[in-house]
């Protein structure tokens, strides 16, 4: 009973908040009403027995993915107001779309395929159960290699945000290979004539 | 208790919501990263919820390599956004015709 009553309420949370994300008019608190959602829905995960994934998305998403989403928000100076225009314009096909796929996933979920017996079982974990064991058991063992091309993703993900955003900069070292090739014998090299000298 | 009816149907509302959110705020780049961290939420939040009720771990896996993958697309694509401000001095989708002309 209080675990319906914490998953509708967090429910209600992460819906009304992720509609705010939708039709607010500054960035700055759409930005913060999307870190409001991840919260709750990260309440839902742990309500739902994933607490590492729980946590994993408030550390990496409310943590890391919504301060760069700030400050990239922060740093640019963004015209409002042209950006809103479209928005009245929109709102009946987009409400639209909305609706018939509400009605779409409606009918799927209310079928009585996730009715199954396999799904109301009420499962009982062991005393000394671990989710983040069960997953890191898992992740390092069968998903090695997926794990190992996560991080290669990661990796290039740095790489390319990094060389994206700090391509034109004067603190770079970067080379033109324009003017490297039209560079000229003498700009680099001066030939000094002395005399010899006599050995006495 | 809950059911597992109820999570997908929350996650499917979610989904909703951000679908009409691409179709609303579609000249702000910064709103369409947003609903589309929102999407993938969705999407995670059904992984977790069969994963539960199925009593399998692996679903949770596929949550991580998908929180994984949202992570770096997030970053590259406001890096993006930033080197085309610095370029054009807006974040509107319609400046990006360059392609066209």
């Amino acid at each position: 009973m209080i675990e319906q009553l914490v998953f509708y309420l967090f429910g209600a949370v992460l819906l009304i908040s992720a509609s705010m994300v939708v039709i607010m008019r500054n960035p700055v608190h759409a930005a913060l009403f999307l870190v409001l959602a991840f919260f709750s829905s990260a309440a839902i995960w742990l309500l739902l027995q994933a607490e590492f994934l729980a946590i994993a998305l408030v550390l990496v998403y409310v943590g890391a993915v919504m301060v760069l989403f700030l400050f990239v928000v922060m740093m640019l100076d963004i015209n409002l107001v042209a950006l809103r225009e479209g928005f009245a314009r929109y709102l009946p096909i987009g409400l639209t779309i909305a609706i018939l796929m509400v009605i779409a996933m409606g009918l799927v979920v209310s079928s009585d395929y996730f009715v199954g017996d396999e799904f109301l079982v009420k499962r009982t974990l062991a005393d000394d159960y671990s989710n983040t064991r069960e997953l890191g058991l898992t992740l390092y063992t069968e998903y090695l290699f997926q794990f190992e091309v996560a991080g290669a993703i990661l990796l290039v993900a740095i790489i390319a945000a990094i060389s994206l955003s700090m391509s034109k900069l004067k603190i770079t070292r970067s080379k033109e290979p324009g003017d490297q090739v039209l560079v000229k014998k003498e700009q680099r090299l001066r030939i000094v004539k002395m005399k010899a000298e006599k050995s006495s | 208790m809950i059911t597992l009816p109820n999570v997908l149907t929350l996650a499917a509302l979610l989904f909703c919501i951000s679908v009409a959110g691409i179709f609303l705020n579609r000249k702000n780049i910064i709103i369409l990263l947003m609903c589309i961290e929102l999407m993938l939420l969705s999407v995670n939040m059904n992984f977790i919820a069969f994963s539960h009720f199925l009593g399998d771990i692996h679903g949770q896996v596929f949550v991580f390599f998908i929180l994984t993958v949202a992570a770096a697309e997030s970053a590259i694509g406001l890096a993006i956004l930033v080197v085309m401000f610095r370029n054009k001095d807006t974040i509107n989708v319609d400046s990006l015709n360059t392609m066209k002309q």
